[in-house]
């Protein structure tokens, strides 16, 4: 046993391995661990950075001029996400269910259409939002005084009250292609004769789709929930390019991925901090890994345990 | 009674040609017109934005203001947009930096993942399992989050403000997704088809080589996977390569659209020709990529 143990490792699979390995360790794996690394130390002055602990998170979660920047990105964030889970996801599977419907005709022309503004960069789509949202051309105004609701016209992406709903639905608008495949592809996977014994049973359209068809896709539902929830936690480019660096309103709009950038980068007289920017990010890989882990554990594990 | 009618319909409804829209339930509820008009609403409000900047970008300032729903034809059809755009040789740059760091990076991604993926799913050696988990973690870690170290690793690589940088950056992003789809299909190849190989005294090398045409629609997902996100990236660019010669385009659209602000016909040029490729590429495409979604949802 001892000798086909130190058997030297077979050349040729190191050959294949080596080029992936390196560089996925040096340039994702070594990066996120030496980030969190950082948010341990501090470099706000000349020099090499000094270790300070848990300094820099008493700071974040302590220092109103932290602190209240970062509540505001996560409660944004926040926001920003359930509209995702309230008006994407549902939106995503009500379209998924009809697009199922057995012998529609032209369905792949539906898919292509529907599907295709997620393909598109989140800067141009941004951009060609506001600009149709924009007074000044007033495309998205005067459709709304076309069907006689002119008096709810306002700035949409300069309100306090507005700006941060209208965002997200530009994303929600953007995104629900995906989810809606993913549910496409659970539903065709459902096989015939169980819906079919169902309404020989009797039951209805809806009590299908809620008894037989919800059920099974509870592993789809948290597999978008997650992709949703890790995608919104990271965002940064719908923000930026639409709101700017300061999220306007006044930072009705600022999420986790803005506020780290301004803050390792620096804006306007402001320099770059980037072990507080480390600080931020590592927050956001526990809210995420947090995110992923009730997936994991609260999440697929009862679900299997109910198809098990 | 009504099951046993339930009954003789499916039964009847497994002959072909009635078209039947009440077999999956929805149906009965909404009926086929519904269903059309709610889908064809759907489809229209998803091409609405993109449509409108395609024809107004071939108009003159006036008419995107005075008539923005009408199609630019005879005397309205304009290029002042494109012409301003044009003028500025940037773009050029832009789009070829943007085809330099895609390109790269997929066709990277593709050679060293499918290696990769190869030597995981075909020998069984000491740690195999564990390296296969080390490598699947980053399908759910945002690389964004490691941006400082990434600044201050290309910095000491020399790497900062070179598409080079780019490349490997996106590269690390898209190996773990790359060899877990393609070490999924690699595991499928037969494993009689290798051993002939061998016992004619083929090299792992040229085994290699012959299997990898075999995965090919696998290799095809993976490139189309990689390939929109990259292209259409704000955060790296951003941070790693702001300088002119180094902008892609979809950083030079965020540039330009603040410096042609008030020229309405540039701006719409400039978004639309900012689309064009990925449109073009979605169009030729679309129908393997939403297979290929399909799929890979179905085996995750």
């Amino acid at each position: 046993m001892q000798r086909i143990a130190r058997k030297p490792f077979p050349f040729h699979i190191v050959v294949f391995l080596l080029p992936a390995f390196v560089i996925y360790t040096l340039f994702m794996v070594y990066p996120l661990f030496d980030s969190l690394r950082l948010s341990f130390f501090d470099q706000s002055v000349q020099g090499p950075p000094v270790f300070v602990g848990l300094q820099n998170f008493q700071t974040l979660l302590g220092d109103p001029q932290w602190s209240d920047h970062f509540w505001n990105a996560l409660g944004n964030n926040i926001v920003f996400f359930l509209i995702h889970m309230l008006v994407q996801n549902p939106l995503a599977l009500f379209l998924a269910t009809l697009l199922t419907v057995k012998k529609l005709r032209g369905r792949a022309i539906y898919r292509t259409l529907i599907f295709a503004p997620t393909t598109l960069s989140v800067v141009i789509i941004g951009f060609i939002w506001s600009l149709i949202l924009s007074p000044i051309w007033g495309i998205f105004d005067g459709l709304l005084k076309s069907i006689g609701l002119g008096s709810l016209i306002q700035p949409w992406l300069g309100s306090d009250r507005t700006a941060l709903i209208v965002v997200s639905l530009m994303s929600v608008w953007q995104w629900v292609g995906l989810p809606m495949v993913l549910f496409m592809a659970a539903l065709l996977g459902i096989p015939d004769e169980l819906l079919e014994a169902a309404r020989v049973d009797g039951a209805s359209p809806w009590n299908v789709f809620y008894h037989v068809k919800l059920p099974l896709l509870l592993p789809t539902i948290g597999i978008v929930a997650v992709l949703t929830f890790v995608g919104n936690f990271n965002a940064f480019d719908l923000i930026y390019a639409t709101q700017g660096l300061l999220a306007t309103p006044n930072y009705h709009t600022d999420i986790l991925g803005t506020f780290f950038y301004r803050t390792f980068y620096g804006f306007q007289l402001q320099p770059g901090n980037p072990t507080m920017g480390t600080t931020i990010a590592a927050m956001m890989f526990v809210i995420i890994l947090g995110g992923v882990l009730i997936y994991m554990f609260g999440w697929q594990r009862r679900v299997a345990k109910i198809q098990g | 009674m009504a099951s046993v009618e339930a009954k003789i319909n499916s039964k009847s409804s497994s002959g072909v040609a009635v078209p039947r829209f009440n077999q999956f339930g929805v149906g009965n509820a909404l009926g086929a017109i519904g269903i059309h008009a709610i889908l064809l609403t759907y489809s229209l409000i998803a091409m609405f934005p993109i449509v409108l900047t395609v024809i107004n970008s071939f108009k003159k300032q006036g008419d995107i203001f005075g008539q923005p729903y009408t199609i630019p034809l005879g005397s309205m059809f304009s290029l002042l947009g494109y012409q301003t755009v044009f003028k500025r040789a940037e773009a050029l740059t832009y789009l070829q930096n943007s085809l330099i760091v895609t390109g790269g990076s997929v066709i990277v991604t593709l050679i060293f993942g499918s290696m990769a993926a190869f030597a995981i799913s075909e020998y069984k050696f000491r740690g195999n399992a564990l390296l296969a988990l080390y490598m699947a973690l980053g399908i759910m870690l945002p690389i964004r989050l490691g941006t400082v170290s990434i600044i201050r690793l290309s910095t000491a690589l020399g790497l900062t403000g070179t598409l080079q940088g780019l490349i490997c950056v996106y590269v690390a992003q898209n190996l773990p997704l790359a060899i877990f789809i393609l070490s999924q299909f690699l595991s499928e190849v037969p494993i009689d088809l290798k051993d002939a190989a061998r016992i004619d005294g083929a090299s792992e090398y040229r085994i290699f080589g012959l299997v990898i045409p075999l995965i090919r629609q696998a290799m095809f997902s993976v490139t189309v996977f990689a390939m929109i996100p990259i292209w259409n990236d704000l955060w790296f660019p951003l941070i790693m390569a702001p300088r002119d010669e180094t902008k892609t385009i979809t950083l030079g659209i965020q540039t330009f659209t603040g410096q042609y602000g008030t020229n309405w016909p540039a701006l719409l040029a400039a978004l639309t020709l900012a689309m064009l490729p990925v449109i073009i590429i979605y169009i030729v495409f679309s129908r393997q990529l939403i297979k290929g979604l399909m799929s890979g949802a179905v085996k995750g």
